[in-house]
């Protein structure tokens, strides 16, 4: 017998006391949670957004549409950075005013080259303001998950309101759990010592995040 | 300290020497109090809290009590998404199969994220012997692996030790392992995690098979969730080209829905924040991001003999948040080592000897680890009620009885360490059924209260081992309820 039909024959034979005709899944979960917490207007919730990004140590800045190069540039000089990861779908427009050199996110590069870019700009999936969180999913202006992880600034660019959700269940309604996720809740951090929270271990120190619109 | 838990002596003598650790018991005190309250302010900020836990425990409740179609499910949906399904009945099989799959890889070494399923195994200790190195890549799993030690903690493994001890162990065993610790380097956490950065680095640029377990996986879409901090996990997780992850069954979900509660109640009840720094869900492999190859090795290990047993299979519901260790008074004096499990605490407290059995001493003696307090229940977010477990594993040892095991329904005796607690039920059924036996022991054990020893004799002497006896009143209840009329004449008793 294989390991799988031994394994579930002990399960099946555990569930004796389970009746054929058990609610089904439909039924047995009670859903009466919330699907937000909180009656925001949706400057409110962009301004919740903001808050809980910059409470977890992510570095925010708000501009309109038409600041977003000059901001993304004034960002990467104060960083100093000497290359930049692009991902294939990124607007060209948001490095229009930067002279810094790019680095496109090709499938051949190395982990090694990779670790000697500066900086990575990317967009997002859905910002979620509740828990300040930000999501990729893989799409053509986020890229691969490796970009955003190595490098250590990361500038990711949320369109406000659009890409804005209250709340957790809000957020997963609007993902594909097809895709790649990567949920970041402000940069790399560990409590393992003594629990006193220490931001940037692995992943990006640096979290910048700006809110256009 | 050996890294495997063969041998460990039974609850009550580990608990006895980790008490008499002034270090160990500051760095638990400080630890389990600090995120007690932060736990409580980040619950708080929910209104509908109740109605998350509720949900929480239906989902895992449903979901239990028809596993096996779930897991039918779960390996069609990862099959179609790319990956490749394991069965793995035990630890052995689960270490052959994960060893076989890196092998096949060429690769003398693997990275791994933290994960208690591949500590539950040995997996580890199971790569070594085929000469396989496994390193350990969070922090915490870092600081426990360079300083041969075992984990003490299900969310901070290394929470038993302090600043300067870990210092010590960077300084001492960094070089061992790959880049050695900075010269100079202090005691702040900024420093250490910098080192911890700067040691791992070159391991996961080079690393070609990263091994994982999971928060959750949804049957319905495939699709596997892991949630940290560090960043490590998303290292892992996407720089390898394979990946393996080994997973309990018991970690399923049916839906991508139900990922809204736990994402919900996980972060806040184990690391007191809104949200984990780093969520990574994946389904299957993706063309050209992250691992081409995915292999997912669904582990039995002692669960489906756990849910088998009507009143214990509640402790599967578990997510690993840790919020019970940090509630038990128990655990914040004992520490996680006591428990000789990698499961420590009260969730450990009943889940390892459903698990492995209560054959053996330590896992006999783990049902006793608890006061019954009852914190532990108030703040699990799956409303596992532990206390209730906990008397029902109780009683399993004392009296035995039936359960399943290896999946074969067994008649276990009764634990011969306990005959000494089934003799004073037996003598105290004696005497209070006879009043007057009972009143003369009473006075005689009033009048010679001077004599008493501070431990009981012959075979009370287990259990006083680990209690202070209380001390016996000059005067019995009963002489003073007479000699007062019931306390009304208002006269004190007699000192």
């Amino acid at each position: 017998m294989s390991s799988r039909e031994r394994i579930l024959g002990r399960v099946r034979r555990a569930l004796a006391d389970v009746p054929p005709d058990d609610t089904p899944y439909g039924e047995a979960v009670a859903r009466d949670y919330l699907r937000e917490h909180g009656d925001r207007s949706v400057e409110e919730t962009v301004e919740l957004l903001a808050e809980n990004l910059a409470d977890y140590r992510a570095v925010v800045h708000r501009c309109g549409e038409g600041e977003l190069p000059s901001v993304v540039a004034r960002l990467l000089a104060e960083r100093k950075a000497a290359t930049v990861l692009v991902p294939p779908g990124l607007e060209e427009a948001w490095l229009a005013e930067t002279d810094v050199a790019r680095v496109p996110d090709r499938g051949e590069s190395t982990a090694h080259e990779l670790d000697r870019v500066d900086s990575v700009v990317t967009a997002c999936a859905v910002a979620i303001a509740e828990t300040g969180t930000i999501v990729l999913d893989g799409g053509p202006d986020q890229g691969r998950r490796r970009i955003t992880l190595v490098p250590d600034h990361h500038i990711c660019v949320v369109r406000v309101p659009d890409q804005v959700v209250s709340s957790v269940p809000q957020g997963l309604e609007r993902l594909d759990p097809g895709r790649p996720l990567t949920w970041i809740s402000g940069p790399s951090a560990t409590s393992d010592i003594e629990l006193d929270r220490v931001e940037g271990v692995h992943g990006p120190r640096t979290l910048e995040v700006i809110l256009v619109g | 300290m050996s890294g495997t838990f063969v041998g460990m002596p039974a609850f009550p003598k580990a608990a006895h020497e980790a008490v008499g650790n002034a270090t160990l018991r500051g760095n638990l005190r400080h630890a389990t109090h600090t995120i007690r309250a932060k736990r409580a302010v980040a619950v708080a900020e929910l209104d509908d809290w109740v109605e998350l836990r509720e949900a929480g425990k239906l989902i895992k409740d449903h979901t239990l009590r028809h596993l096996d179609r779930y897991l039918v499910q779960l390996e069609e949906s990862v099959t179609a998404a790319g990956g490749t399904v394991h069965w793995a009945a035990d630890a052995d099989e689960a270490n052959r199969i994960v060893a076989r799959l890196v092998k096949e890889t060429g690769e003398p070494e693997v990275v791994k994220v933290k994960s208690m399923a591949t500590q539950e195994i040995g997996l580890n200790e199971a790569l070594e012997a085929e000469g396989i190195r496994a390193y350990e890549t969070d922090l915490a799993e870092l600081i426990v692996q360079l300083g041969k030690d075992r984990p003490s903690h299900i969310l901070v493994p290394a929470i038993h030790r302090n600043r300067g001890e870990i210092r010590d162990i960077f300084r001492a065993e960094m070089s061992e392992w790959g880049r050695p610790a900075p010269e100079g380097l202090t005691d702040t956490p900024a420093e250490l995690a910098e080192a911890a950065r700067l040691h791992l680095r070159e391991k996961f640029l080079r690393a070609k098979v990263g091994i994982s377990g999971a928060n959750f996986m949804v049957a319905e879409t495939g699709t596997l969730v892991v949630v940290e901090s560090e960043g490590n996990g998303r290292m892992c997780l996407t720089l390898p080209e394979t990946l393996i992850s080994v997973v309990g069954i018991e970690k399923i979900v049916p839906t991508w829905r139900d990922l809204e509660v736990f994402l919900q109640t996980l972060p806040r009840s184990s690391t007191a924040e809104r949200m984990n720094p780093y969520t990574s869900t994946w389904t299957g492999t993706t063309d050209g991001d992250g691992p081409q190859t995915f292999h997912l090795v669904l582990l039995d290990n002692g669960r489906t003999d756990t849910l088998a047993d009507e009143v214990g299979r509640q402790a599967l519901r578990c997510i690993r948040c840790s919020a019970c260790l940090n509630v038990c008074p128990v655990y914040e004096r004992a520490g996680g080592h006591a428990y000789g499990s990698v499961y420590p605490g009260p969730i450990g407290a009943i889940l390892s000897p459903q698990l492995r059995g209560i054959q053996s001493e330590i896992d006999a003696s783990l049902p006793y680890a608890s006061s019954l307090c009852g914190a532990c229940y108030d703040v699990c977010p799956v409303a596992i009620d532990i206390p209730e477990v906990l008397v029902h594993l109780r009683e399993r040892v004392v009296q035995g009885g039936p359960v399943t095991r290896d999946g074969n329904k067994v008649v276990l005796k009764p634990a011969k360490g306990h005959a000494a607690e089934r003799a004073a039920m037996r003598a105290a059924r004696w005497a209070f059924g006879r009043p007057g036996a009972l009143r003369t022991g009473q006075r005689l054990a009033s009048r010679t209260r001077r004599l008493h020893p501070r431990t009981l004799p012959g075979p009370g002497k287990a259990w006083s081992g680990t209690r202070d006896l209380p001390a016996v009143p000059a005067e019995p209840f009963r002489d003073w309820w007479q000699r007062t009329n019931g306390g009304t004449t208002g006269k004190e008793a007699a000192k």
